[in-house]
């Protein structure tokens, strides 16, 4: 993978729900040959909106371009980036263990406290556990657990992010559509 | 009412006239419907998908209206995508309606069916699947808006045929904005008066002209733009017939077989002002040499455009025909004479070394040139060029002649051979007054040449000029020139054109020496209907001057 020299970017867009609407943006990554590393769609606060939030290696010349082809689709209400520093950000994991071999650490009040995770549900055979950080977290306690007493299921969303600096509210952004709207049809 | 005939009211509430169309299984109703309705929708029956989305297309871009194309599902709609990507990167706005299985099958891999949203997502502007018969009166007008406003596009409506066949109460539908779309970006007006003081402050202004004057109507603005300044124009194909040639400010076409003059100007001038085009690399050869020592403003509609080749040190976002005319109030009346005068010496140099002998060539078989600049003047430069893709286009929008806009139909983005004959059948039906002149080469007719049928059943009054060189002259020039003359399959071993053209009854000559050109280019002219007029040109013709890819601009070969 070309990450040297590339910088993460986080790409949020505003979109309206409609079918096919992912596949709009990530051709725009695939015309560029961008791999898109993680990648979270869920409901935004406001109703029938989307929010994606995508992560990728890049540099900044081809994020500015990426994000205006993306806000460039009909579909998308906004798009923009940011960089780590601008961002709080998280992901979740969940590791399925061996239950005896987890014991046989004799320890797990140890490794639940060290990395702040927690137990989701457990049988005689096997336990979830559930982290949530920052990437080098969730992958510390990944690394630990596949040496000590290996790992018999893994999975990491995609990243969630909200931004620090104080950012226009989505709901703004709109209600200014609306009024530049009323505006237009009175000329 | 069913589906489809709601589809042809809401077309009606469009404004539409002519469609070009081929039916099909899944497009049967649609085209049931249509029978009731022949006295108030032309339909062009083409005979290949293809050279309906061209011909739409054709009609588009002479008419400034939207392009119509009804096609069936799977193989139907498959054949159109050359055309969706040639409207999408040339900017044309049309609206390929087809046919598709009913919802209830989709996904069952069933008769004809194409994941035809999944397949024209990239290549359109927008493309949306009706699965019933309520949301058709919304979606064609959403279709409409989007494909027209802003920067133009293609639009893809893939319907279902049960939304075809069931009742719907159809009511019109107009839509005037789209709550995620910004179809114009809004003005930026210290942008615009720092575009201004760059341009007062200009001593060698250049400003080169996109098809976005054309599209955004703004050539009245334009010219009273350059004038007030006293700036020289250069234009690119697309941009073509925006200005008049015979508009003493306009200075020639740029790019790789543009004119000298603006073309080395471009890396002299001390500001470049882009009007509505987006620095193609035909445009502007190697980047990082390019117009490198002038501050660059940037106009467009499209804010995507802005920085994605060249950076703009000032960019005038907004519709044309606002921002020229609002900037032009902030401009000096200037005199740039002594910069004009300057592009006289490289106009010369074209002369000398190109332009005189491939227009007047005294000896030696006939030359592209000559017979492009024939029939611009038998015409009295009043005609619509229409091309196809190669050394006929170059060709063709180097030495036809312009005195109104709309004037150039070419593939300009994608380069589509066999754009030619099908997008001037769209062009005569989009300006049924003027004479249409197609040029197209021996390689690219045969792309397409199918469409002589459509000109047969439809009576399209088109004058194909057919540039036989027996090569795919334009691979063939690259070969000759990069490529060690290793002629690797460009040789053609030709039908009788002429003889085809006459299967279809359409008649035709062949011109082979230069005496009898003039007679020929006449009756051509004066043969009532559609013509073929098959030149037999200089297999070796070549076209200059050429700026070879990826050189700097002003790295310009001449030939000879």
């Amino acid at each position: 993978m070309e990450t040297t020299n590339k910088t993460l970017y986080t790409i949020t867009i505003f979109s309206e729900n409609t079918v096919g609407l992912l596949n709009q943006v990530t051709i725009i990554f695939t015309r560029r040959g961008l791999n898109i590393e993680t990648l979270s769609v869920s409901a935004s606060a406001l109703e029938g909106i989307h929010k994606f939030t995508i992560t990728t290696f890049s540099d900044r010349e081809t994020i500015v371009k990426i994000v205006k082809q993306i806000d460039k689709r009909v579909d998308i209400i906004k798009a923009y980036y940011n960089t780590n520093e601008d961002l709080v950000y998280q992901e979740i994991a969940l590791y399925k263990l061996s239950t005896p071999k987890l014991l046989s650490l004799g320890s797990i009040e140890d490794i639940i406290r060290r990395y702040n995770a927690r137990i989701l549900d457990m049988t005689e055979v096997w336990v979830v556990l559930e982290k949530t950080g920052h990437y080098e977290e969730t992958q510390a306690l990944f690394k630990e657990l596949s040496e000590k007493i290996g790992v018999l299921q893994f999975i990491r969303s995609g990243r969630v992010a909200i931004t620090k600096s104080k950012v226009e509210r989505l709901s703004d952004m709109l209600a200014a559509m609306e009024a530049k709207l009323n505006r237009t049809s009175h000329n | 009412m069913t589906g489809s005939k709601a589809l042809l009211e809401a077309l009606l509430h469009e404004g539409v006239d002519t469609i070009f169309g081929y039916p099909g299984g899944q497009a049967i109703p649609i085209y049931d419907s249509l029978y009731d309705y022949k006295d108030k929708l032309k339909h062009i029956l083409v005979r290949h998908e293809q050279g309906a989305t061209h011909a739409a297309q054709g009609y588009a871009r002479v008419s400034g209206k939207v392009g119509v194309t009804v096609v069936t599902s799977g193989p139907g709609i498959a054949n159109t995508i050359t055309g969706i990507a040639d409207a999408m990167m040339d900017s044309t706005p049309i609206v390929v309606i087809a046919g598709q299985i009913p919802a209830n099958m989709l996904g069952s891999d069933a008769f004809q069916e194409l994941d035809v949203i999944g397949v024209t997502q990239p290549i359109s502007k927008w493309a949306y699947q009706v699965r019933n018969a309520g949301e058709i009166a919304w979606a064609v007008a959403r279709a409409f808006y989007i494909a027209s406003t802003g920067r133009p596009g293609p639009v893809v409506l893939d319907i279902t045929r049960n939304a075809q066949v069931s009742m719907v109460d159809y009511q019109p539908h107009t839509v005037d904005h789209i709550r995620s779309y910004i179809p114009i970006p809004d003005m930026e007006p210290e942008n615009m008066a720092e575009a201004a003081r760059l341009i007062n402050e200009a001593k060698k202004p250049l400003a080169l002209v996109g098809q976005g004057v054309i599209l955004g109507n703004a050539e009245s603005e334009l010219l009273a733009f350059l004038r007030k300044a006293d700036i020289p124009a250069a234009s690119t194909i697309l941009g073509l017939s925006a200005l008049p040639s015979d508009e003493p400010l306009n200075i020639g076409l740029l790019g790789m077989h543009g004119n000298i003059a603006p073309n080395l100007k471009t890396n002299e001038c001390d500001v470049l002002i882009a009007i509505g085009m987006r620095f193609d690399d035909r445009v502007t050869g190697d980047l990082t040499k390019y117009a490198k020592q002038a501050k660059i403003i940037h106009f467009d509609i499209d804010p995507a455009e802005i920085d994605k080749n060249v950076k703009a040190n000032v960019r005038v976002l907004g519709d044309a025909k606002v921002t020229l005319r609002e900037i032009a109030q902030l401009l000096k009346e200037n005199d740039h004479t002594a910069w004009r005068e300057e592009f006289k010496s490289p106009w010369e140099r074209e002369i000398q070394s190109v332009i005189r002998h491939e227009l007047y060539p005294e000896s030696g078989q006939l030359t592209m040139g000559e017979v492009v600049h024939k029939v611009s003047e038998a015409t009295g430069h009043q005609a619509i060029l229409v091309t196809d893709v190669g050394q006929n286009q170059m060709a063709g929008v180097r030495y036809f002649r312009f005195s109104h806009t709309r004037s150039v139909v070419t593939s300009g983005g994608l380069g589509t051979m066999g754009f030619g004959l099908p997008a001037a059948i769209g062009a005569k039906f989009g300006a049924p007054g003027r004479t249409v002149c197609l040029f197209v080469g021996d390689g690219g007719l045969q792309m397409t040449i199918q469409e002589l049928g459509t000109i047969m059943q439809s009576n399209v009054d088109i004058k194909i000029i057919l540039l036989n060189n027996q090569y795919l002259g334009m691979v063939r020039q690259w070969q000759e020139l990069f490529w060690h003359e290793r002629y690797s399959e460009t040789e053609m071993n030709n039908p009788d054109f002429v003889q085809i053209a006459a299967a279809y009854r359409i008649p035709g000559r062949v011109v082979e020496v230069r005496e009898e050109l003039d007679t020929a280019i006449r009756e051509m002219l004066d043969t009532p209907g559609a013509y073929l007029l098959e030149a037999r040109v200089d297999p070796r013709g070549m076209v200059y001057p050429m700026v070879p890819a990826g050189a700097e601009i002003t790295n310009i070969l001449v030939g000879g």
